[in-house]
């Protein structure tokens, strides 16, 4: 660490990127319009399983403005990849519906759209299997779930701790495949010249995205090169390359002229991603007072016939309490579904629905408060790897949400509070979320004048990193904020992990930092004074990363859920939302604030709301428009409160922070199905809690 | 979206004529509202019209006292001004809450009162053209069925269509019982509503007993002193900016000893047509109005429900719903 | 088909030439760079293109250009005036009511023109007393998160929606 004065880490400055968002100057992927530019409307399967037999674009090419209609047939080859899913064009294998078999270029957007309904696309339509089942035939255990635990895993002999545990829990939970929706669809500008492909784009990384799209081009990555100043939204669904970027590109080097490609909503349900549906049985083994024997914790979950997309469901559950005994497993079947991905908070968000719904059946089985119950079964060290956490405040969490909340008068008893046609009832869940670093580097200059320029390819998808890093670099630098410009999301900016794993500003930080301390050097060198034509200063940082102290670092947090149930119609809101976290030093507490209550809000749209219907007789997504998709609009959410403990942690990164992207998501879904329980009687254990699962 | 023509008919009868001349030379005219539906489902490839007759600036959009004491609203009159003028909300404020309850703020800024009459049913396979709909493309089939049908009918429905109205303003119409004012090819004529839409059948092409070339130029509220005391109640998973999953418009006129002397109700998301429960409103008159009698007559209107797999919840939700609204709006002063 | 008429946006007129199947929503991002006007679903489902024609708030995904060719338009790109930000813009800074950013320029849109519903006496389906008599109705939070309902949020920023306008409203 520097001795630099900590001034700006700490202080709720507004988001530097403001005005430019409420004025609407801030440009998205899609706001570029090169000069020649044209429209593609891409053409989706509509068969779940097959091949293309045939293309008749005759009346699509007599569309006036009509440019080229692109299929297998017809399209550039990309080099061999294993990233099937981007082979876009490529083969005339159809492996789910909604599957891009054909894109549509012309001069104008109206033009391309018409065109792509005019196409006739033959078929050889094959039987589909679209269904997740727990009793599925095809199901196998992947050798790995993301991004690379064992699939298995089992401590001592849970099966006989089962059997002979005083008090037992056994049930299966759902959760629905959803997805992800971010305001913003996904889009891409594609331009070829000189050999070389320029691409905006909205994405969460774009450093990475280069390196998945290069290849495929037969170039090398300094050879592509993305732009993406501005992303509206991700949550996991703009971390990796998807189908459209490629068929942008590849349109657009078809034709010689740029190409905008903006995916329509109704694409996203199939192109984009989205989460696994999970099916979970969770056994719990207790002595009386709740104290934990075993812990078993199996997941079902399904990935494309493309790619295995593992998702970590129940990794979770190897960290978070202890037990002696315990089995946590995953079982994948490869479907004829569109390739799942991330969505916020993957494996944790659906995982522990499960394992805190189990938890508060357990707490109701002993009779024990639920807060008391995960008190008692607190671990000293990491289940999972026996190391040491870094810091684990969970127990804080929870105290600090008891006396913000009021718990400590809750009466037990379900279903016996009413006023009026309302029943109303409290719930609580623990959430966690792991603090990881990935390398990146960044490059730091200062002018004579002053003035600092800071250069990352990382991201800001609404998560405040541009604020966040410009208050990171002018601590490092000991300058004031309104001094130092911190440019992002440009592939030929130095290389950035991906906004993912809630480790942007830990990873870009400790890189941000490095470099301005390593310009500080270079300054102190030219004895304090910028030398004519400036100074420049860079870092990397992939040996601070691998050489750091072994310890297991979890950030945590507590959930308190209110609800209330309408007793005619059982129509389920929840009327109060608190979360505690403890996620290390908070760089901005009003941007973290918006990140905690962002993901909480999510997290009560996937108690009660997000579904995705899977149509098995089509083989899609049937309710794929955010009519039917149903994401929290405003009145659903009440005044949501987000608080987080003090947490000195000195074994994360210069700043001390964890990540708080996702963790607000996780375990609200729990509180919430926890809250149902506790005002009706009822235990809903799939997701979403409609009021079909309530109304009597 | 197939191109097409645009025109702006300066009157009634010309906006008539030149949808007749555009149904004549076979460019499939239709009129355009508000947009809010159409223009969807012009994007989605349901409506393919080859001409448009916009109907904006011709339609009445003025809402006027008829002498008996009712209301004569213009087919133009956009939503938001139909639920925020004082008669509606004073009169008729079930009518003002079922407007309110629907769409958004922005939508209720665009779509009229016509348009609003005329929307169609939002079931999914209605609206993707990839799959089959015997409303969309006859005789295809009816995938709901066996599918996903969770928000579609359990009243009324037929073997080749399960859909939903999805109106919410219809429902609280449907209560009031209106007359609707049409110009058609033929001249000008009124369609009683309920009776305007109808129930599938054996040809769910058809929503309404309008033809092609009707235009919807007023609808006429007769004087209904009842209504005073009515309610529009609408359950809905999200909590606003969504379809009703079942709502309830409802009017109780009870006499000097707590007996119900007359009452409307209808229901809405639960057949093809807003249902008027003329069952429920036969058990009900002349009975005490206590949540006894309340549910009785709800029993009676869902006797003839035939829910589907996935929709059997619908039938105690709309007996409860019934039930309370009638109740709340017994102890109603 | 094309049409040739004048668009009248944030007091500048624009001469076109329309496909009359062009909405609103694509000319001005497409044609007019105009881009703060926001497309998220296209079919009239999250409120992200939210504009003002007339002065009321309406959807630009949803309406064909060629319709309003004879109406005042406004976008984000004119709601500052030249005293600088609208109200709403300072607030919704300063509440942090927006992540992304994506789905703000419909935001401040829809609530300029929600204030103007209220001052009008508008009700909502959260006005308790429906029948009652046109006063102004008093924008409690219940009430701004009701008319706000049709501006969808996926970064969840809506208490601080509220907030914002909420500060203005009062």
């Amino acid at each position: 660490m520097t001795t630099t004065e900590i001034k700006y880490v700490g202080a709720p400055i507004d988001r530097v990127d403001g005005l430019e968002k409420v004025t609407g100057r801030a440009r998205y992927a899609s706001e570029h319009n090169p000069r020649d530019l044209t429209y593609a409307a891409p053409v989706q399967a509509t068969i779940a399983r097959g091949e293309v037999t045939g293309m008749d674009a005759g009346a699509a090419l007599k569309v006036p403005g009509v440019i080229a209609v692109i299929w297998h047939g017809n399209a550039p080859r990309l080099a061999p990849s294993d990233a099937a899913e981007l082979s876009v064009l490529q083969s005339p294998r159809v492996a789910y519906r909604g599957q891009y078999v054909a894109v549509a270029v012309a001069e104008t957007l109206e033009a391309a759209r018409e065109a792509a309904g005019l196409l006739r696309v033959g078929y050889a339509e094959e039987t589909h299997d679209v269904e997740l089942r727990a009793d599925h035939p095809r199901l196998y255990r992947p050798e790995y779930v993301n991004p690379r635990f064992p699939a298995d895993e089992v401590r001592g002999d849970p099966d006989t701790a089962l059997a002979s545990a005083p008090v037992v829990v056994d049930a299966t939970y759902t959760t629905p495949a959803e997805h992800n929706n971010p305001m913003e669809p996904h889009a891409t500008v594609a331009e070829w010249d000189g050999g070389g492909l320029t691409v905006h784009d909205s994405t969460q990384g774009p450093t990475a995205l280069r390196g998945e799209l290069a290849p495929l081009f037969g170039m090398p990555p300094e050879q592509v090169r993305i732009i993406s100043p501005y992303v509206g939204g991700g949550f996991g669904s703009k971390g990796r390359a998807h189908p459209h970027v490629v068929l942008a590109a590849l349109a657009a080097k078809q034709v010689g002229r740029p190409v905008k490609l903006t995916v329509t909503r109704r694409e996203m349900f199939a192109v984009t991603g989205y989460r696994t549906p999970t099916i979970q049985r969770v056994r719990l083994g207790a002595e009386e007072d709740g104290r934990l024997i075993a812990i078993s914790h199996e997941a079902c979950e399904q990935s494309s016939t493309l790619t295995e997309f593992a998702e970590q469901t129940t990794v979770v559950t190897r960290m978070m309490y202890a037990a002696p005994h315990r089995r946590t497993t995953h079982r994948l079947v490869r479907l004829d579904v569109p390739t799942p991905s991330w969505m916020r908070a993957p494996g944790e968000a659906p995982g522990m629905f499960a394992l805190e719904s189990a938890m508060d059946e357990l707490a109701v089985a002993c009779g024990v408060d639920p807060i008391e119950l995960r008190v008692r079964n607190e671990p000293a060290t990491d289940p999972a790897t026996g190391l040491p956490f870094s810091s684990r405040n969970l127990v804080a969490c929870l105290r600090e949400g008891v006396r913000r909340f009021g718990w400590e008068s809750r009466d037990p008893r379900p279903a016996v509070r009413r006023r009026g046609r309302l029943m109303y009832g409290t719930g609580v869940a623990s959430s966690t979320y792991p603090a990881y670093r990935s390398p990146s580097e960044a490059w730091a200059r200062a002018e004579t004048g002053g003035t600092f320029t800071v250069r990352i390819a990382a991201a800001d998808l609404g998560t405040g990193a541009r604020t966040v890093l410009t208050q990171i670099a002018a601590d490092a630098l000991g300058a004031p904020v309104e001094r130092v410009r911190v440019e992002i999301g440009d592939s030929a900016l130095p290389r950035a992990s991906v906004a993912g794993g809630s480790m942007g500003t830990a990873s870009w930080g400790t890189a941000v930092v490095r470099a301005c301390e390593a310009l500080t050097r270079e300054l102190e060198r030219s004895g304090g004074v910028v030398p004519p034509g400036g100074a420049e200063a860079s870092a990397a940082t992939a040996q601070e990363i691998r050489g750091q102290e072994r310890y297991a670092r979890h950030a945590f947090g507590a959930q308190f859920a209110e609800v209330a149930v309408d007793a005619d119609t059982g129509e389920t809101r929840v009327t109060r939302l608190l979360g505690v976290f403890a996620a290390g030093r908070i760089v901005n507490p009003k941007t973290a604030r918006s990140q905690f209550v962002g993901g909480m809000t999510m997290g009560m749209s996937m108690a009660l709301l997000e579904e995705s219907v899977m149509d098995a007789r089509f083989g899609d997504y049937l309710n794929h428009d955010l009519a039917q998709y149903h994401i929290a609009a405003n009145a659903d959410v009440p005044d949501i409160e987000a608080y987080w403990v003090e947490e000195d942690d000195p074994h994360l990164n210069p700043m001390g922070t964890k990540g708080i992207g996702e963790i607000g998501i996780v375990g609200t879904a729990a509180a919430v199905a926890n809250a149902v329980h506790h005002a009706t009687g009822i235990r809903v254990r799939d997701l979403p809690i409609r009021l079909d699962r309530l109304v009597r | 979206m197939r191109p097409f023509a645009y025109e702006r008919p300066a009157d009634v009868r010309s906006a008539v004529a030149t949808l007749e001349a555009g149904l004549e030379t076979g460019a499939d005219a239709m009129y355009l509202g508000g947009g809010t539906n159409l223009v969807d489902l012009m994007r989605l490839g349901v409506a393919r019209p080859g001409t448009l007759v916009d109907v904006t600036r011709v339609a009445s959009a003025t809402i006027e006292e008829t002498p008996d004491g009712g209301l004569l609203i213009g087919a133009g009159v956009r939503n938001g001004d139909l639920a925020a003028h004082p008669l509606v909300r004073r009169r008729y404020p079930m009518l003002a809450q079922a407007v309110l309850s629907g769409a958004s703020g922005q939508i209720r800024n665009m779509a009229t009162v016509g348009g609003n009459l005329l929307q169609r049913t939002r079931c999914s396979y209605f609206q993707d053209v990839t799959k089959p709909c015997n409303k969309r493309a006859p005789g295809s089939g009816c995938p709901a069925r066996t599918g996903d049908h969770r928000n579609l009918a359990i009243l009324g429905h037929s073997e080749s269509c399960v859909a939903t109205h999805p109106s919410d303003m219809a429902v609280a119409l449907a209560a009031i019982g209106v007359t609707v004012h049409v110009e058609g090819p033929g001249g000008a004529r009124t369609v009683p509503m309920p009776g305007l839409h109808r129930l599938p059948g054996e040809d769910p092409s058809r929503d309404t007993v309008l033809s092609p070339g009707d235009l919807i130029t007023a609808v006429e509220l007769p004087a209904l002193p009842m209504a005073a005391r009515s309610r529009y109640r609408k359950v809905r998973d999200r909590a606003s900016f969504s379809f009703a999953v079942v709502s309830v418009a409802a009017a109780l006129d009870l006499d000097g000893e707590g007996r119900v002397r007359d009452c409307r109700i209808a229901l809405g998301a639960v057949a093809h047509v807003p249902w008027r429960a003329e069952s429920a409103e036969a058990a009900l008159r002349g009975a005490p109005a206590t949540e006894e009698e309340f549910a009785r007559a709800a029993d009676a209107e869902m006797r003839g429900a035939r829910p589907l797999r996935l929709n059997a919840f619908k039938v105690p939700l709309a007996r409860n719903l019934l039930v309370r609204v009638l109740a709340d709006l017994a102890e109603t002063p | 088909m094309t049409v040739d008429l004048q668009l009248s946006v944030n007091d500048q007129l624009y001469p076109l030439t329309v496909d009359t199947r062009e909405t609103l929503l694509d000319t001005l991002r497409e044609r007019l760079d105009l881009a703060g006007c926001k497309k998220g679903c296209d079919h009239g489902q999250c409120g992200s293109c939210t504009v003002l024609v007339d002065g009321r708030r309406v959807k630009a995904c949803l309406t064909f250009t060629v319709t309003v060719d004879d109406k005042p338009i406004t976008t984000v790109e004119g709601l500052a005036g030249e005293r600088g930000l609208h109200p709403l813009q300072n607030a919704f800074i300063e509440h942090d009511a927006f992540q992304c950013g994506y789905c703000t320029p419909g935001q401040l849109c829809s609530a300029v023109g929600m204030l103007a519903e209220a001052a009008l006496g508008w009700p909502s389906a959260a006005t308790p007393d429906i029948a009652g008599t046109a006063a102004e109705p008093v924008l409690g939070e219940e009430e701004i998160r009701e008319r706000m309902s049709g501006n969808l949020c996926r970064c969840g920023a809506y208490p601080g929606i509220v907030a914002a306008i909420g500060e203005v409203a009062r």
